[in-house]
């Protein structure tokens, strides 16, 4: 039986990366990371970041392991414009040239398809959390649902914007979450679920104010206790109103250890399965992309030049799913 | 003593013709968060069950409060989710217009929480409601409701445009908050 190979490139924010999978493996993966110098991630300097490293990314996957591909996948969304434009040109330009066809991929979708790919999850719960991304997703009838969101900032972007605001620097969840350890005083801030949704910039707004008079590891601890309680809450109602029995942890804030235990010590309450995928499937991957795909290449999917503009605010639920 | 039910965040068992509803404890939260959510979420609800019957709604008639335990009648119905169509959801419409011209917020409208029972709906499970008269937080309340339609039921569409029939009879503030909806659905979720 013959393999199918993809090439799969992810640049919806701050990592450009490009990889090739079949239908087990990461044959190769090269990946350039934008940091900012000062401040967070600058959209136009980001896309120029990635401009500037394209060409050595895929040039250095495709020797690795380029040879007889089938197509050349892309995340078309969500991400910030002027970034996914830049990928996309490539991806477009790839395509055409290697005379395979391209496929345009939702960057959410590609989180939860690499977890199912690289965990033991079937059919899970899925709360992915990113810097623009908080939801929490499970499949339903031929769609993945968005059961829960932020109903404003991504939990990333809470973390980082506080972590600015008291001079750390960018990203400043691994730093929050290490001066969280510092402390066990607990000081009360919003804690705001709504229905299945959540909110965090309220709960940013007390952190950055109440930081003038409580130490600031006191402040990391109690900002992480109350925007985690709050994500676990609404994957725990997920979890209750699908019937789901396994939990699916997927982005890049899904390093945090303590957010991790929090969903573990819910799901063995509940006695079903928590999976966590590698640290590499976590965060922003080409991997994810190429394998979505090539599952949606086997599925039949095209997507034709002329359909291939990028989507800032394109939503899993938009996609209709018919390789599973 | 028997469970009926054991939700995400509560256990409700039922004791003759009373039911208890016993939030538990969640072990992944600290126990200041965990302690509090509870305690207010238990006050807030008893209290807000209430005030909408007064307002027309039909609720369960609360018994006792203690600490983290309701005691209340037992409406013995079927989930909404099992037999909506679109005329029920014109009811639910009216329903809920008749909840927020009161100025509650039911904070977890899913097609779970309301009951059909003789010819008549229930609302129940006002764990996360709160009193609330802007836009945006009916809109929510209905963005909520709507999602709980499209990720749960294949004919969301006719049924959203039911609800929207029976809420507009019986609330004034109708419009601005549907067109609420619209806006919190195509908000900024990357921003």
């Amino acid at each position: 039986m013959s393999k199918t190979l993809v090439l799969g490139l992810e640049g919806t924010a701050w990592n450009l990366s490009a990889a090739i999978v079949d239908e087990h493996d990461v044959i190769a993966e090269t990946t350039a990371t934008y940091k900012p110098l000062t401040g967070g991630i600058h959209p136009r300097e980001a896309a120029q970041h990635h401009a500037n490293h394209i060409k050595e990314v895929v040039g250095e996957a495709l020797k690795k392991g380029g040879k007889d591909l089938s197509a050349v996948a892309f995340s078309q969304g969500p991400g910030l414009g002027p970034c996914l434009r830049t990928v996309a040109t490539a991806a477009r330009a790839l395509a055409l040239s290697m005379q395979i066809p391209l496929i345009g991929v939702n960057h959410c979708i590609a989180h939860i398809e690499v977890g199912r790919w690289k965990t033991p999850a079937k059919d899970p719960v899925t709360l992915y959390v990113s810097g623009a991304n908080s939801q929490v997703l499970a499949y339903r009838a031929g769609y993945y649902r968005v059961f829960g969101e932020t109903l404003d900032i991504g939990i990333g972007n809470a973390f980082d914007k506080f972590a600015r605001s008291v001079g750390l620097a960018h990203p400043g969840g691994p730093k929050v979450e290490e001066l969280a350890k510092q402390s066990e005083r607990y000081v009360p801030l919003p804690y705001t679920v709504k229905g299945m949704d959540f909110s965090f910039s309220g709960l940013t707004t007390a952190a950055q104010e109440y930081v003038k008079k409580h130490p600031l590891p006191e402040i990391c601890h109690s900002f992480q206790e109350t925007a985690f309680a709050m994500l676990v809450e609404v994957t725990e109602r997920a979890v209750a109103h699908t019937g789901k029995s396994e939990v699916l942890l997927a982005g890049g804030v899904g390093a945090n250890a303590r957010l991790r235990e929090m969903l573990k010590i819910m799901c063995e309450d509940r006695a079903i399965e928590f999976y966590v995928p590698d640290k590499r499937f976590m965060g922003d991957n080409g991997a994810m992309i190429a394998y979505l795909g090539l599952l949606m290449y086997k599925a039949g999917y095209r997507t034709p030049v002329p359909d291939s503009r990028v989507n800032p605010n394109y939503r899993p639920d938009d996609v209709e799913v018919t390789w599973r | 003593m028997a469970v009926i039910a054991s939700g995400a965040e509560a256990v409700v068992s039922l004791e003759g013709d009373t039911v208890i509803k016993a939030r538990i404890q969640k072990r992944y939260r600290l126990k200041e968060i965990d302690e509090t959510l509870r305690r207010e979420r238990t006050r807030t609800e008893a209290r807000l069950i209430s005030e909408a019957r007064r307002c027309g709604v039909p609720t369960p008639i609360i018994r006792e409060v203690v600490d983290f335990e309701i005691r209340m009648e037992y409406i013995n119905g079927i989930a909404l989710k099992n037999v909506i169509i679109p005329e029920l959801s014109e009811r639910t419409g009216e329903l809920i217009g008749r909840l927020h011209t009161c100025g509650i917020v039911h904070g977890d409208l899913t097609t779970s929480n309301i009951l059909f029972k003789d010819g008549k709906l229930f609302l129940i499970d006002f764990g996360l409601a709160y009193l609330d008269k802007t836009v945006e937080a009916r809109g929510v309340d209905i963005h909520v409701l709507f999602q709980t339609f499209e990720s749960t039921h294949e004919n969301h569409e006719e049924l959203i445009e039911a609800f929207k029939k029976g809420y507009g009879r019986t609330f004034s503030g109708a419009n601005e908050v549907i067109e609420r909806v619209k806006e919190i659905e195509s908000r900024g979720r990357y921003a």
